[in-house]
């Protein structure tokens, strides 16, 4: 195991790497890679071009490893890196031409979204997530919001970085950070909601003809 | 202040947060011990968030990990360090 490396601190971890033991970066790497393709991914929405932003973006901070100030965690610093090199490669791309995440969507001023009425709920235990299907579906719903929501709410339900830390890594106000994190929640509400109450209580399926 | 259930849906995200003032925190939890659907509305969301967030829910693509740090080491310019960082992801 790797026990040595996983109780250092972050910083630890980069001041041994920066003073010479270099292949600490890996371990600097490993919990957070997975959080940080999920970022790009739902800013580009395709995995092969996440993939290659998020060993850029890597790369990149082993590189610049030495202007890292600790004054961010580095999942935010590395988030900002990859989010910087994932909108370069969006403004290359014709067909991203009219997609700006930056800007106040539309979506920012439509009426808000209401959510799926209920009268009580049953909790869904973690264990259903065992379930494809139960998965799937999931899956589904967040990548059916709109890309503004998709990226917000990403980085701070998967990522878990702070609404200031997210602003800081789109480049947009933490009052539009929260706006879009609370329509993307009821959203996710209005969908799941129904769907996955009729995925894991089969004998009430019929209660919920129609989601869209 | 009281609030009809529209109000409280738009309060919903900061009381998960817990960022309201807490006046308004009052007023939002003064109606949910009445209002049975916004308490399963609040219930609802706070479970699909849960669930949302679990690990087991996104992927890496197959092989994700391997070639990533293969390329690290590639810029690292060592050998694979120790069996250790080298070791397979467990997912
Ligand atoms: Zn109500």
């Amino acid at each position: 195991m790797n026990d040595e490396a996983e109780n250092r601190t972050e910083l630890e971890l980069i001041a041994a790497i920066l003073g010479g033991q270099k292949h600490l970066y890996h371990a600097l790497v490993r919990p957070v890679e997975k959080k940080i393709f999920m970022v790009v991914l739902a800013y580009v929405h395709n995995p092969s071009d996440a993939e290659d932003i998020v060993q850029e973006a890597f790369l990149d901070g082993y590189r610049h490893l030495a202007s890292f100030r600790g004054e961010a965690r580095f999942s935010s610093w590395i988030t900002t890196i990859a989010l910087n090199k994932a909108r370069a490669r969006m403004k290359r791309s014709a067909a991203h031409a009219e997609v700006s995440l930056d800007d106040a969507g539309d979506e920012d001023r439509a009426p808000a979204v209401s959510p799926a009425l209920l009268r009580d709920w049953r909790e869904i235990p973690s264990e259903a997530l065992e379930r494809n299907e139960v998965r799937t579906l999931i899956r589904q719903a967040v990548s059916e919001l709109p890309e503004s929501y998709r990226t917000v709410f990403v980085l701070r339900e998967l990522e878990e970085l702070s609404g200031e830390e997210t602003a800081a890594a789109l480049g947009i106000s933490l009052a539009l950070v929260k706006v879009r994190l609370h329509r993307a929640r009821i959203q996710l509400q209005k969908t799941l909601a129904p769907a996955l109450r009729s995925a894991t209580e089969p004998h009430r399926k019929n209660r919920w003809p129609s989601w869209s | 202040m009281e609030l009809n259930c529209r109000h409280v849906w738009e309060f919903l995200s900061g009381y998960l947060d817990d960022t309201l003032d807490a006046a308004v925190r009052e007023d939002v939890e003064r109606h949910l011990a009445h209002c049975e659907v916004c308490s399963a509305i609040l219930d609802s969301t706070r479970n699909i968030l849960v669930l949302t967030a679990d690990d087991r829910v996104f992927e890496l693509p197959v092989g994700f990990s391997d070639r990533l740090h293969a390329r690290l080491n590639e810029l690292i310019g060592e050998e694979p360090a120790s069996p250790d960082m080298t070791r397979p992801d467990p997912t």
